[in-house]
């Protein structure tokens, strides 16, 4: 196989990767990265800074249509940023000085409890309409469009989200992925922030916690042109392919199919990493 | 030039935001389009290794040898200088609401922005702070 059949794989095979990240609501970082370890061989810190550009590429493109739409909270996004870019600088440092299988089998964990999470079931939680003191010096308030009013929502346990935004960080950096999954359950689940708002604020911030550790990831050499390329723009279409399709399909079975895939992922993963191939 | 007052409302500072993020990924991936046709064009026939990490010349890693090889018009440079772009376009984004808040005068996400930006800016050019 030469440089331009393997690009050209990559590039349909990351294609793919977008189009079930956007669809599952995981993200192509958690698609790409076992695609090229287990499927093309590709060493897990290439794998990753190819991962977290795509990644750039993805939150950036979808987030200029939410930003417009009125659903994203930039307050609360800036805000929870704090947390999530100081944990990816931690979670660059960490892979650094972790060994590719623990990687491997910790990026299999990882996937296996996001698919969990995105198959879980949502329930809008009932508005609380009690003040938080914390929220409310923060701004976090917001409100957003719905049917033909605004929806007045309130953040609450700005504390429990914020930590769990550092760990959301953490994971990003240290496994070249969006962690989306992670930072909707602590606005969604936590904060009780509607959803709708926790998905597209969430997606706003995974662009700018991917860029705090690709920094480190480019100074370290895991950046490779030639493997990003294909990568970043097959991504790229995927996911705005699939962010289409989302809006007209009906994706129940859809995303029933997806999970059980990247739970295949993730087992291959775990068993690669434990068997010292990765 | 024609200058017109804006009023700093949420919905002007969302209709920026989002503007510069798009142009931010079209321009990037434009760039990394063309470096990556030169790329197959160029190394095509060779054969792909990935499989043992050996990292990036030190050409492919600093921020300023990748602003300066643009211009090299060789194929890895020119996608790189690409990559580079986008990874820049979520911290251009932080550094306009630093400055939209400091027009909308809330200095509490004045401090909040400044914190993300400092962080973001170490990041990416902090190697050249400590090495």
């Amino acid at each position: 196989m030469n440089v331009l059949e393997f690009t050209s794989l990559v590039w349909v095979g990351s294609f793919f990767a977008g189009l079930l990240g956007a669809l599952t609501g995981l993200g192509g970082g958690v698609v790409v990265v076992p695609l090229l370890t287990l499927v093309f061989g590709v060493d897990i810190r290439y794998a990753i800074g190819a991962s977290l550009v795509s990644v750039i590429a993805t939150s950036s493109g979808a987030a200029s249509a939410y930003v417009k739409e009125g659903y994203t909270n930039i307050r609360i996004g800036i805000f929870l940023e704090i947390a999530t870019t100081i944990g990816a600088v931690f979670g660059a440092f960490l892979a650094a000085r972790m060994h590719t299988s623990l990687l491997a089998i910790i990026f299999g964990i990882v996937l296996i409890h996001s698919a969990y999470l995105s198959l879980r079931p949502r329930r809008e939680r009932a508005g609380d309409d009690r003040i938080d003191t914390i929220a409310a010096r923060l701004r976090l308030n917001g409100s957003f469009p719905d049917g033909e009013g605004r929806r007045v929502y309130h953040a609450r346990a700005v504390p429990a989200g914020f930590g769990l935004m550092f760990s959301a960080g953490t994971i990003s950096g240290l496994l070249g992925i969006g962690s989306g999954a992670v930072k909707v359950l602590a606005m969604d689940h936590f904060m009780r922030i509607p959803f709708k708002v926790s998905t597209t604020t969430s997606n706003f911030m995974i662009g700018v916690t991917a860029a705090a550790s690709v920094g480190i990831y480019l100074s370290r050499g895991y950046v490779d042109p030639g493997l990003s390329m294909p990568v970043m723009l097959g991504v790229l279409i995927g996911a705005l392919l699939g962010a289409r399709i989302l809006a007209a399909a009906r994706t129940r079975l859809l995303r029933l199919i997806f999970s059980m895939v990247i739970f295949l992922l993730a087992v291959e993963m775990i068993y690669s990493g434990l068997t010292g191939r990765i | 030039m024609m200058r017109r007052k804006h009023e700093w409302t949420e919905e002007y500072v969302e209709l920026i935001v989002g503007r510069l993020l798009r142009s931010g990924v079209v321009i990037a991936s434009a760039i990394v389009f063309i470096g990556g046709i030169l790329y197959s064009i160029k190394y095509g026939a060779d054969l792909p290794e990935y499989k043992i990490f050996s990292g990036e010349p030190a050409d492919l890693r600093n921020v300023h040898r990748i602003i300066i090889d643009v211009f090299s018009v060789r194929s890895r440079d020119i996608i790189q200088f690409g990559l580079l772009l986008l990874m820049v376009t979520p911290v251009a984004r932080v550094a306009f609401l630093l400055f939209a808040f400091a027009k909308q005068r809330d200095r509490t996400y004045v401090v909040v922005t400044a914190i993300v930006l400092t962080t973001l800016l170490f990041s990416l050019v902090g190697r050249y702070l400590y090495s």
